[in-house]
């Protein structure tokens, strides 16, 4: 059956939770507005006052909190307790402008861990299990986070953080680690060293993995769950709101739970802020309803998902939303027209016989924006006949142009010959110098 | 009967081909006969060289993408004419070259023809009915 790590939190009947939601938030506007002087301007801006949030319907009345405000206030600037008070700070990478830091007091690091046990334990993990955490231990919140989740369930918990895939392939040998968290790409990474060595399945004991912190897509979960030989779960969160631990799939496999007594989901229209329908996509926006030191309200995330209507097999009661279908951030605008490297992903996976690995270039001649999708060639597909390899060529480029409606240029390449990240996968080379 | 070519994936950039015969002389693996095909983008190296098996692993392990396929072997007077009588004996049975190249060495005297044909099992059957000989190996 069903493994469910909080039963009282995860499968609360809607009614409660709405209540519960709607005491705290109206408790986190008060104290951010007694606390954190730039959403006490905010709220007067709006001309509401913290006694007008008195239920989670009012929510709509606050104004939205953006990645910005948050360089705009760096470091600290946000954090709605003294620096006394905190215990702990991550930061996220800061490939434009400045880092987004995040801090925890003690309380927030312990629903950290109540969150990751919650996501651990919808995977079926329990107290009798090893875990091996393969997401980069410090700033990132990937690796600690997995690591207080793992602590907090009480499983043996094995820091390997990321790189050496040798040792690590050694770990999940020796150590018989029965879980793995990482990015769905390093777990990839971690698959084709267990192929490439001839290495058994059978010496490996993983039942499922936590794969997260990048866009993936259910063609890459088949190849991840048939390579390694688990279940492969997705996992949901960001710095801003907690890392980590905000939604997370059951072993429904349907959709992320979002742990929603403390996180609030919405899902907007990104240009005129209304909520969306159900089933319908637009940003993703969170609102934390009991973190102390860092309380975002109505954080917009640039994170492209929808809410799935009805409620999942497995019992919890907590809303479930789409796996995110991209970030704003990693959306591409070529000729007017939205591209997402998932979409290129879907279609070189579902073509079969190639490898997921994959760069898009985007260059402007002239002032035409031109996209060449680089694809590295299998053996699989390769014969000493260039017809052959010309067909691939052909077929790559139309199946990816009747996806995204625009032309692209596909250019076959050496396997390995695009870099691969231990962390995060770059997807996107973007030469257009735009600005 | 058939010797082993190795077909070679390359892209279309400087340096390119240099990688796989680097890896082919840190190995000591001497090349017989080679040809390039190429398209604006890509290009396949093939090549008949002494030692295929130890070659291919090498050059995989390298993460170099090769192919190894049969073509056929011959060995020609080296007189006009003698290349046209093998291309009408296959084409009189029915049998399409899907590409050939020559090479001199290591056999001085005769002209050396590499094949690769459709159906290379009859066309051996019709070319040993012709007497044409085969190189069959290249050490």
């Amino acid at each position: 059956m069903y493994h469910i790590y909080n039963l009282k939190a995860e499968t609360m009947p809607v009614e409660k939770l709405r209540e519960l939601q709607s005491k705290r938030l109206a408790d986190t506007v008060r104290r951010v507005y007694d606390n954190v002087p730039f959403y006490r301007k905010k709220i007067d801006d709006a001309g509401i006052s913290p006694a007008d949030i008195r239920s989670i319907e009012d929510l709509n009345k606050l104004p939205f909190t953006v990645k910005q405000d948050l360089r705009d206030n760096y470091p600290y600037g946000l954090f709605a307790v003294p620096m006394e008070e905190i215990v702990r700070i991550h930061a996220s990478s800061g490939t434009t402008g400045k880092q987004t830091v995040v801090g925890y007091t003690k309380n927030d690091i312990r629903l950290w861990g109540e969150v990751m046990a919650r996501t651990l334990g919808a995977g079926g993990i329990t107290k009798k299990d090893i875990g091996h955490i393969s997401y980069g231990y410090g700033l990132f919140t990937g690796g600690l986070g997995g690591h207080i989740g793992s602590e907090t369930i009480g499983c043996a918990t094995i820091p390997a953080s990321t790189g050496n895939t040798q040792r690590q392939v050694t770990i999940l040998q020796d150590f018989k680690p029965t879980f793995i968290l990482c990015t769905p790409s390093y777990a990839l990474t971690i698959a084709e060293y267990i192929e490439d060595n001839n290495i058994p399945l059978d010496n490996l004991s993983l039942k499922c993995g936590f794969f997260g912190a990048e866009p993936w897509t259910e063609s890459m979960r088949a190849e991840l769950e048939r390579k390694l030989n688990l279940k492969a779960y997705d996992i949901y969160g960001l710095s801003e709101i907690i890392g980590p631990g905000v939604g997370y799939e059951c072993q429904e496999q349907n959709g992320l739970h979002i742990a929603e007594d403390h996180f609030y989901l919405e899902i907007i229209d990104p240009d005129t802020g209304k909520q969306m329908p159900d089933g319908q996509p637009g940003e993703i926006v969170f609102t934390c309803l009991t973190k102390e030191a860092l309380p975002l309200i109505r954080y917009r995330t640039r994170d492209v998902g929808y809410k799935l209507p009805g409620l999942c097999a497995c019992g919890r009661t907590c809303v479930r939303m789409s796996k995110p279908s991209g970030r704003t951030d990693d959306m591409l605008i070529i000729r007017g027209v939205n591209v997402f490297p998932s979409q290129i992903e879907t279609v070189l996976m579902e073509m079969g016989g190639l490898a997921p690995h994959y760069q898009l270039v985007v260059e402007r001649e002239g002032t035409l924006d031109r996209l060449t999708v680089l694809v590295e060639l299998t053996e699989e597909n390769f014969t000493s006949e260039i017809r052959r390899l010309e067909e691939i060529n052909r077929k790559i480029r139309s199946e990816i142009e009747s996806v995204l409606g625009i032309s692209v240029k596909v250019k076959l390449v050496s396997p390995k010959s695009i870099e691969r990240f231990e962390g995060k996968a770059v997807r996107v080379v973007d030469k257009r110098n735009l600005k | 009967m058939f010797l082993k070519q190795l077909s070679i994936f390359v892209e279309n950039r400087l340096g390119a081909i240099a990688e796989a015969t680097e890896v082919l002389a840190a190995n000591n693996i001497n090349i017989r006969a080679l040809t390039t095909a190429d398209t604006t983008d890509f290009g396949i190296l093939r090549l008949i060289v002494d030692k295929p098996e130890l070659a291919a692993k090498k050059l995989r392990e390298n993460s170099i993408i090769v192919n190894v396929s049969n073509v056929i072997g011959i060995k020609l007077d080296d007189t006009p004419g003698s290349f046209h009588k093998v291309l009408k004996i296959l084409s009189e049975s029915g049998i399409a070259v899907e590409y050939s190249y020559a090479f001199v060495s290591p056999f001085a005297g005769s002209a050396n023809i590499i094949l690769r044909v459709q159906d290379e099992h009859t066309a051996l059957r019709v070319l040993t009915d012709n007497n044409i000989k085969f190189i069959e190996e290249v050490n």
